[in-house]
């Protein structure tokens, strides 16, 4: 049971930061503005947990000008991918062991 | 068990996330079932409209609705055009209608990047089809029109559908084979097109709303 508990990924505690990797898990380069309706946070709060994941080096952000606006968007990278993947199947464990 | 339950939420709140994000979900059933029933209408009143008597003339029978047009009744094409047209829009209608009600009360945004891919991959092969029919019509192939158009549908629903429920692929996939068979069979496109727009819709329609809308 104790090495179940430690394969869960310490970044992914917080609900906001595992819904931002479900959301960047089946999407490719996914804009702020729609993660914020998405996830139902305030500015502030979503760019800490963004910051915070981006320095895990689990997402990436790229930064660009669509026309006059500018636009930001998010894509999970391989490392985030295999880390999210890893957490998923450890809670699935901790289910099934439970039952 | 407290914990359990807590574990089984973040899954599900997972899942959830995943599905809001990437598939337009909001799609409701009962747009099928009432777009079904509009085709249904529409057919029967082509159907009676065109058996009222002799309104197109050919050089030969071919009996497939196909070959060099002598004369044809502008009245009775004027009629299933606006019929035609009439099922689109009230269809469109109905289904914005109903997968606004349902986007709201499951609280999903109706227009997201979900949606806008749905309908973009949607309109490409259908508008290709729609003017792919006109070109049968203007070559007098008009015997052709109505399965055509199922197979294009259907590929548009196989596009769109990896953007919303995969019953729509699945419904794409069986317009395709039903208009390929109408392509087949000597002048029964009237009744293919019936049981295509009218007959499928509503029993996919019945399986998504059973599925996916309670």
């Amino acid at each position: 049971m104790k090495s179940i508990i430690h394969q869960l990924d310490k970044a992914f505690e917080n609900r906001i930061r595992l819904g931002l990797m479900s959301i960047l898990s089946v999407n490719d380069w996914v804009e702020f503005n729609e993660l914020k309706t998405l996830l139902e946070v305030t500015d502030g709060n979503l760019a800490s947990h963004i910051s915070a994941l981006d320095k895990k080096g689990y997402i990436e952000t790229r930064k660009r000008f669509v026309g006059k606006k500018p636009n930001t968007t998010f894509r999970i990278t391989d490392d985030g991918r295999e880390a999210f993947s890893n957490h998923i199947n450890a809670l699935e464990m901790l289910l099934k062991g439970a039952i | 068990m407290e914990e359990n339950q807590a574990t089984l939420d973040t899954l599900k709140d997972i899942k959830s996330l995943m599905e809001r994000s990437s598939r337009f979900i909001s799609l409701s059933g009962l747009s099928g079932v009432f777009s079904g029933t509009l085709a249904l209408i529409g057919a029967y009143l082509a159907h009676w409209k065109t058996n009222q008597g002799p309104w197109i003339q050919r050089a030969q029978d071919t009996d497939f609705g196909t070959g060099e047009i002598v004369s044809i009744d502008w009245s009775v094409v004027w009629f299933l055009s606006i019929d035609a047209l009439l099922v689109f829009i009230l269809s469109m209608f109905v289904g914005y209608y109903f997968s606004r009600q349902k986007a709201l009360r499951k609280g999903q945004p109706l227009w997201g990047t979900y949606s806008k891919q749905f309908l973009i991959n949607l309109s490409l092969p259908l508008v290709t089809g729609g003017i792919f029919c006109m070109i049968l019509f203007y070559h007098g192939l008009i015997g052709l029109i109505a399965p055509a158009s199922l197979v294009f549908y259907g590929l548009a629903l196989l596009n769109g559908g990896k953007f919303s429920f995969e019953e729509i692929s699945y419904l794409g996939m069986s317009e395709i084979a039903l208009g390929l068979a109408g392509l087949v069979f000597k002048g029964q496109g009237l009744l293919f097109w019936a049981i295509g727009f009218g007959v499928l819709h509503i029993v996919y329609g019945i399986l998504m709303y059973i599925r996916h809308d309670r």
